[in-house]
């Protein structure tokens, strides 16, 4: 689009006329997403402390589940691995958080928040940016956040496999190891936060397009209910995801805490 | 009466400065009534575009405490005035005269856009049919008054300059109007990916803040496009599928 006629200089970093204190929400941004990094991290690197079996109680952390290798009963296919460099610190972790960290950093919403809390790209509406170079999305490296979808195909799995963990939570083991069903405060922290990421997930802005939305003609669409079901969940995706990263992270320390003895799980019933 | 000063640009295409005008305000009033009361009392030649003082002309779009906003839908009661209330135009078009921007850029973008192309018509009648389902969610981009705030607080037209290779939210609503159009037959996708450059987007979602329409221009028009664009350019699970698709 050639338009020699446009040429405007660019604002200073900071520069605006905005009388509000449109600083705020990148700052609540910056520090809430940072907060979740520097835990998910130290989470993550323990390797321990990760399922309580404690009064017959079967709790995993959603940051360990589903567990490939690990020590815990919950690992599907045993202990560390041999083939595991010796150098490399290990955790079962590290075979989880892949999936939820590539959904979430590719999600739409975050995109659009981290773009502004961490890159300044720009700090908010209509304040300037005071940089020379922009790329956005139409090069490398972020061109990769198109990879969405793929990562929205692995939380859809995950949404089963947290839904597993959180029916298994129902079942607690008497002395002598028969189960019986039951509900403690952990059996509706990990429920809460399935049924919160779901939410999350359901109403991410992929997942609409390719239920539906996708096509020019909803009306020809084999599940029109789902695409507005999807669009019903998508105008509240903020809401969702900063729920969803709350609660499963408060899903981490519930569990890390139990194990640990400091809290003590209460059974309902 | 309340007594309010508004600091208002002043100035041509080789510069200008914000000027004071100290007025009184009464009940009811928007910028765009202190704007002519300004032009009627203290500064005759004062330049200003407006046309309908309802919020459908799309004319007298500016920036009001830097916020960018149609002058005659912001009401003074909405906005701090105990402070100078500063008005400047907008940031991304280039100055006519005081508020008054050039925005034939986004004229000559819009006819680089492929225009509707229906397909044939299905009655023997001659006419075409629409569900009402199908044509809902594009009513919603038709509500679009070209006022340009969109194109305004867009970071990439107004920080980075980005006019030669990215047309601007308001282009993509268009855009996704006539994509989404169940009538519809021509592709945009390879236009948007290159020469329209959607990429450049980042979801920053300040299009859809500004829009006095109140048109959800990021999730209903350009996230869908971003999908749309995927689907043909970045999706080889979805190649492969529609082939197999194809083959059955």
């Amino acid at each position: 689009m050639p338009n020699p006629s446009v040429s405007i200089e660019p604002p200073a970093f900071g520069q605006t006329l905005r009388r509000d204190v449109w600083w705020v929400q990148p700052l609540a941004v910056f520090l809430g997403f940072s907060a979740f990094i520097v835990y998910s991290t130290w989470a993550a690197l323990q390797g321990a402390h990760y399922w309580f079996d404690g009064n017959g109680a079967d709790y995993v952390s959603p940051f360990y589940s589903p567990e490939i290798f690990g020590n815990s009963p919950h690992a599907l296919f045993g202990p560390k691995p041999g083939w595991w460099p010796a150098w490399l610190i290990f955790s079962p972790a590290f075979f989880v958080l892949w999936v939820p960290a590539g959904f979430r950093f590719t999600c739409y919403y975050y995109r659009g928040a981290y773009y502004k809390a961490f890159s300044a790209d720009p700090l908010n509406c209509a304040v300037g940016e005071g940089r020379k170079t922009y790329l956005g999305e139409q090069y490398f490296p972020f061109l990769l956040q198109n990879a969405h979808r793929y990562f929205l195909y692995l939380a859809l799995a995950f949404i089963f496999l947290l839904g597993h963990d959180a029916w298994k939570a129902l079942w607690f083991k008497d002395a002598a190891g028969v189960a019986h069903f039951g509900v403690g405060i952990g059996t509706l922290v990990l429920a809460v936060n399935v049924v919160l990421l779901a939410g999350y997930t359901c109403g991410c802005h992929s997942l609409r397009h390719l239920i539906g939305g996708f096509r020019d003609k909803l009306s020809k669409s084999p599940c029109s209910s789902c695409y507005n079901a999807v669009s019903c969940l998508n105008r509240r995706h903020m809401l969702w995801a900063w729920v969803s990263l709350f609660w499963v992270g408060f899903s981490d320390v519930y569990v890390r805490l139990c194990s640990m003895g400091i809290w003590h799980d209460v059974r309902l019933f | 009466m309340k007594t309010v000063t508004f600091r208002i640009w002043r100035g041509e295409t080789d510069g200008g400065k914000l000027v004071d005008y100290t007025t009184e305000i009464s009940d009811g009033m928007v910028v765009l009534d202190v704007v002519h009361k300004i032009q009627a009392t203290q500064a005759n030649d004062l330049a200003c575009r407006w046309n309908c003082k309802a919020g459908k002309c799309g004319s007298c779009s500016a920036e009001i405490n830097g916020v960018p906003k149609l002058m005659c839908m912001t009401r003074l009661d909405q906005i701090p005035i105990e402070q100078p209330v500063t008005i400047t135009p907008m940031k991304a078009f280039p100055i006519v005269r005081d508020l008054v921007t050039d925005v034939s850029w986004n004229f000559r973008v819009k006819k680089q856009i492929k225009p509707f192309k229906p397909c044939a018509p299905q009655g023997e009648d001659g006419a075409w049919r629409m569900m009402q389902e199908d044509v809902e969610r594009v009513q919603e981009f038709r509500k679009c008054i070209e006022c340009f705030l969109c194109q305004d607080v867009c970071h990439v037209l107004r920080d980075h300059n980005k006019h030669e290779e990215f047309i601007g939210p308001r282009f993509l609503v268009y855009t996704a109007a006539l994509e989404m159009h169940p009538l519809d037959t021509e592709d945009r996708l390879p236009e948007l990916k290159q020469a329209h450059g959607i990429g450049y987007c980042n979801i920053t979602k300040c299009c859809t803040k500004v829009c006095p329409e109140h048109i959800t221009i990021t999730d209903n028009a350009i996230i869908p496009l971003k999908e749309r664009v995927v689907d043909e350019f970045y999706d080889p699970l979805g190649w492969l599928w529609k082939l197999l698709r194809k083959k059955d």
